[in-house]
C-alpha cells in the first residue's frame, strides 16, 4: 500500500445520478480509487461510460438535476463534500483545474490571454500586486512555449493547440495540485496532440502536480500515463500500473478492449479483437456486473451480484468475480501472481 | 472479346489527374476592392492518383488537408477548378447532370456521423431502400426483399425487426450499419467512406472495420477510404496517400509507406501516432509549428518551414511526386536520404 502522504485524492464509493425524463441515469456507480501526488493517471472507457461525470464530480461540478448521491471525496485530507460554496470556489481555482476538449467553452471570448491569467491570480490571491502577477504570467507563458506577443491575443486568434496550452497555464499559474484533462487533446491533430502530450509530461516533472487524463484513446494513455483506470458503464473495472495492465490485463473487458485497439506498427496484431455487443444504456444498466451481457467469461452469479473492487495484488484492483470468492460461485477463484 | 478488352482497359476504376479545387475566401466587397483581388483557399492543389478496381485506397492527413474535398470531387459532388476525374473511363466533367445522376448509382458515400445522415422520421427500411426508389423505380415490387437481404448482410438481424425501427431506437453501431446498407443497396462499384467509423467506440469499431473488409471482398467493392487515423487505415487500406495542405506528400502500398516512410512529414505523422504499448513510448521530437494557412501556403515545398532536413531549394522549388521504390512515390527533394 501507498503511504498516505503520497495520496492526493481519495474517492470512496462515489455514485452520481442524472435525473431524466426516462428515469435516473446511473452514470457513476460506487466508484473508489486514489490519485497519487505527481502521477499521471489515465481514465479510459467508451463513450457514455461516465468519465466526464466522474471528472466533474471530483470538482463537485455536478449540477441539478444531476446529483452526487453518495460517497466521499477526500482531497489532501479534506472532505470536499463538506465544502461550502466559498470554499468550493477557492478549491476549484487553486487546488484543482479542468481542461476540456473544447477550450472555447472555458475561455472568455472578449478577454485577452494575459487578462485570463492575471484575473486567475487576482481572484485567488487578491494581495498580489499587478506587476508581480504580470511577471508570473510572462515566466509561465515562456515555460509553456507560448510567445510573449500571444499574450495580447484573444482566444479565437489562437490555434487549437495554443488554446489548450493557455488552459494548462490557467491550472499552473496558481500551482494547482491536480489538473483534470478531459479529452483535452481529442480534437487536435496528431502532431499537435503529441506535442501537448510532451508538454504535459514535462509539466508533471517540473511542477510535480498530478494529472488525470480522461480519454477514450487507449493508445494515448499507454503513451503518457503511470497508472490506468478502465471504466465501463459507470464503474471502474480495473486499476493499476500501466505496464502491468497492458502486459497482463485481468478483467475480461480490459482484455477485450486492449486487443481491439488498432496499432500503427506493421508487426503488431493484424486482426483486431471483435467484442460482441455495445455498451449499455445507463438508464437501465444490466444487473450484477454491468459487463456480464458482453462477457465471454460470464458465470451465473455475474448477472445477480455485483463484484467488489478488490486489490488482487498490491497496487492492482479488479472488479470481477473471476478473482474473488462467493458461496454461489461454481468455478475456482483465479489467484493472481504479483 | 470486346467486353474483355473494355474490362482490361479500365483496370483503374478512378483516375485523378492534376486535380485542383480552390475555394474563394468569403470577403466583404470593400475588402475585395481594397485588396484588388480575391483570395483562394487551395483546398486541393494538383493531386493525381488512381484507384484500381477492387482496391481500398486510403487518403490520410491532418484536418484541413483536403481529404473530404478530394472525395467529393472524386464522385462528382463538387466541380474541380482544374484537372480531371475519370470514373471507369468516363470523364465526369463531360457528363450532363442527368448522366451524372445515373452514374451515382455506381458510387455511394458513407459519412462519419450516421445520426446526421439519416432522416429521423424515416424508418430504417425506407432509409435503406431510398437508393432503389431513385435508381430502380421500375423494380418497386422487389425493393423490400432486396432491402431485407442487404440488412441481413450488414448484420442488422433479424432484418424484419430492424426494418420498421427508427434511428433513435437503435445503437450507434447499428446506425452505422444502416448507413453502410444504404450505400450498398444500389450495388455500387465505388464506396467513398469519409471517416466512416471515427464516431464509433473502440469495442464497436473492430466489428465495423471487419464488416467493411468482408463486404469489399464479397461484393468486389472499391473503396476510397478517408481517415485522419493512420492506425485504423492499416486494417483496411491496400494503398495510401498522405496529404499535406492540399498536396500528396507521399503515396504507395500501405506496407511500403508505413514500413519505409520517405517524406519527413509522413515520418513525423507516423511517429506522432501513439502506440498502444507502454513499452514503446515515443522519443522523437515533433516538428515545430502547426499547419500553415492554406490561403497562402509556404513557397516551394509546403512542409519546408517545419521540416527538419529542409535546405534552401525547399523554399523555392515545389517537389513533384516521384517513384523512389517500387509502388512508392514521394514529393521531397531529399527523400533519397531515407532510402
Ligand atoms: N446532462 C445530462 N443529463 C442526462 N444524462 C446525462 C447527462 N450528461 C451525461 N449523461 C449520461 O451519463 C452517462 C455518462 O456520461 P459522461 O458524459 O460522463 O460519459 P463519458 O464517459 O464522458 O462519455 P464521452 O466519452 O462521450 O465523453 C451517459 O450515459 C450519458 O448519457
Ligand atoms: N465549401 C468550402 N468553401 C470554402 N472553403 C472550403 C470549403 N470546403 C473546404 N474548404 C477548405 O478547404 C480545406 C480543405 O478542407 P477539407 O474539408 O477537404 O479537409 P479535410 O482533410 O477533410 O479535413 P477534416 O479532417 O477536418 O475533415 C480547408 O482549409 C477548408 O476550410
Ligand atoms: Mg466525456
Ligand atoms: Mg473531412
Amino acid at each position: 500500500m501507498m503511504s498516505n502522504d503520497k495520496v492526493l485524492v481519495q474517492v470512496r464509493n462515489l455514485s452520481v445520478n442524472y435525473h431524466t425524463r426516462l428515469g435516473p441515469v446511473s452514470a457513476v456507480n460506487d466508484v473508489s480509487f486514489d490519485i497519487y501526488r505527481g502521477e499521471i493517471l489515465g481514465l479510459v472507457g467508451e463513450s457514455g461510460c461516465g468519465k466526464s461525470t466522474l471528472g466533474k464530480a471530483l470538482m463537485r461540478m455536478i449540477m441539478p438535476p444531476a446529483k452526487i448521491s453518495s460517497g466521499a471525496i477526500i482531497f489532501d485530507g479534506e472532505d470536499v463534500m463538506k465544502f461550502d460554496q466559498k470554499r468550493l470556489r477557492d478549491f476549484r481555482g487553486r487546488r484543482i483545474s479542468m481542461i476540456f476538449q473544447d477550450p472555447m467553452t472555458s475561455l472568455n471570448p472578449v478577454q485577452r490571454v494575459d487578462e485570463h491569467l492575471i484575473e486567475a491570480i487576482q481572484v485567488h490571491e487578491p494581495k498580489t500586486v499587478l506587476e508581480n502577477a504580470q511577471e508570473r504570467v510572462r515566466t509561465l507563458i515562456g515555460r509553456l512555449g507560448i510567445q510573449e506577443r500571444r499574450l495580447r491575443d484573444y482566444p479565437h486568434q489562437l490555434s487549437g493547440g495554443m488554446r489548450q496550452r493557455v488552459m494548462i497555464g490557467l491550472g499552473l499559474i496558481l500551482n494547482a495540485d491536480l489538473i483534470i484533462a478531459d479529452e483535452a487533446t481529442t480534437s487536435l491533430d496528431v502532431i499537435v496532440e503529441a506535442k501537448l502530450v510532451d508538454q504535459l509530461r514535462e509539466i508533471r516533472e517540473e511542477f510535480g502536480l498530478a494529472i488525470l487524463v480522461i480519454t477514450h484513446n487507449i493508445a494515448l494513455v499507454a503513451e503518457i500515463a503511470d497508472r490506468i483506470a478502465v471504466m465501463y458503464a459507470g464503474q471502474i473495472v480495473e486499476l493499476g500500473d500501466i505496464t502491468n495492465i497492458f502486459d497482463n490485463p485481468l478483467h475480461p473487458y480490459t482484455i477485450g478492449l486492449l486487443s481491439s485497439v488498432p496499432s500503427i506498427k506493421l508487426d503488431d496484431h493484424e486482426e483486431l479483437y471483435k467484442m460482441s455487443g455495445e455498451p449499455p444504456n445507463l438508464t437501465h444498466p444490466p444487473s450484477g456486473c454491468r459487463f456480464h451481457p458482453r462477457c465471454p467469461e460470464a458465470m451465473p452469479l455475474c448477472s445477480r451480484f455485483c463484484p467488489n473492487m478488490e486489490e488482487v495484488v498490491p497496487g492492482r484492483w479488479v472488479h470481477c468475480w473471476l478473482y474473488q470468492d462467493h458461496p454461489q460461485k461454481e468455478r475456482s477463484t483465479i489467484k493472481v501472481k504479483a | 472479346m470486346s467486353e474483355q478488352i473494355s474490362i482490361n482497359k479500365n483496370e483503374n476504376l478512378v483516375e485523378i489527374t492534376h486535380l485542383k479545387k480552390w475555394f474563394p475566401v468569403q470577403q466583404n466587397f470593400l475588402d475585395q476592392i481594397l485588396a484588388g483581388h480575391v483570395d483562394f483557399v487551395r483546398a486541393v492543389d494538383d493531386v493525381s492518383f488512381t484507384i484500381k478496381r477492387g482496391e481500398a485506397f486510403g487518403l490520410a492527413g491532418e484536418s484541413g488537408s483536403g481529404k473530404t474535398t478530394i472525395g467529393r470531387l472524386a464522385i462528382g459532388l463538387e466541380k474541380p477548378t482544374a484537372g480531371k476525374v475519370m470514373f471507369d473511363g468516363i470523364d465526369l466533367s463531360s457528363l450532363e447532370s442527368e448522366e451524372l445522376r445515373k452514374l451515382r448509382r455506381r458510387m455511394q458515400v458513407i459519412f462519419q456521423d450516421p445520426m446526421a445522415s439519416l432522416n429521423p422520421r424515416m424508418c430504417l427500411g425506407d432509409s435503406i431502400a431510398h437508393g432503389l426508389k431513385i435508381h430502380y423505380p421500375e423494380k418497386i415490387a422487389e425493393h423490400r426483399d432486396i432491402t431485407l437481404s442487404i440488412m441481413e448482410k450488414v448484420g442488422l438481424t433479424p432484418p424484419h425487426f430492424f426494418f420498421t425501427k427508427y434511428p433513435h431506437q437503435i445503437s450507434g453501431g447499428q446506425r452505422q450499419r444502416v448507413v453502410i446498407a444504404r450505400a450498398l443497396i444500389t450495388n455500387p462499384d465505388l464506396i467513398l467512406a469519409d471517416e466512416p467509423i471515427a464516431m464509433a467506440d473502440v469495442s464497436v469499431r473492430a466489428l465495423l472495420l471487419d464488416l467493411m473488409v468482408q463486404l469489399k471482398n464479397e461484393l468486389n467493392l472499391t473503396y476510397l477510404f478517408i481517415t485522419h487515423d493512420l492506425a485504423t487505415a492499416k486494417y483496411i487500406c491496400d494503398r495510401i496517400g498522405i496529404l499535406y495542405l492540399g498536396r500528396l506528400a507521399e503515396m504507395g502500398d500501405l506496407r511500403e509507406v508505413y514500413g519505409h516512410a520517405l517524406h519527413p512529414y509522413t515520418q513525423a505523422l507516423m511517429a506522432a501516432v501513439p502506440v498502444p504499448n507502454p513499452h514503446e513510448r515515443r522519443t522523437q521530437v515533433m516538428p515545430a509549428g502547426e499547419i500553415p494557412n492554406p490561403i497562402n501556403p509556404p513557397s516551394g515545398c509546403r512542409f519546408h518551414p517545419r521540416c527538419p532536413v529542409a535546405q534552401e531549394i525547399c523554399s523555392k522549388d515545389e517537389p513533384e511526386l516521384r517513384a523512389l521504390r517500387p509502388g512508392h512515390w514521394v514529393a521531397c527533394h531529399y527523400a533519397e536520404k531515407f532510402l
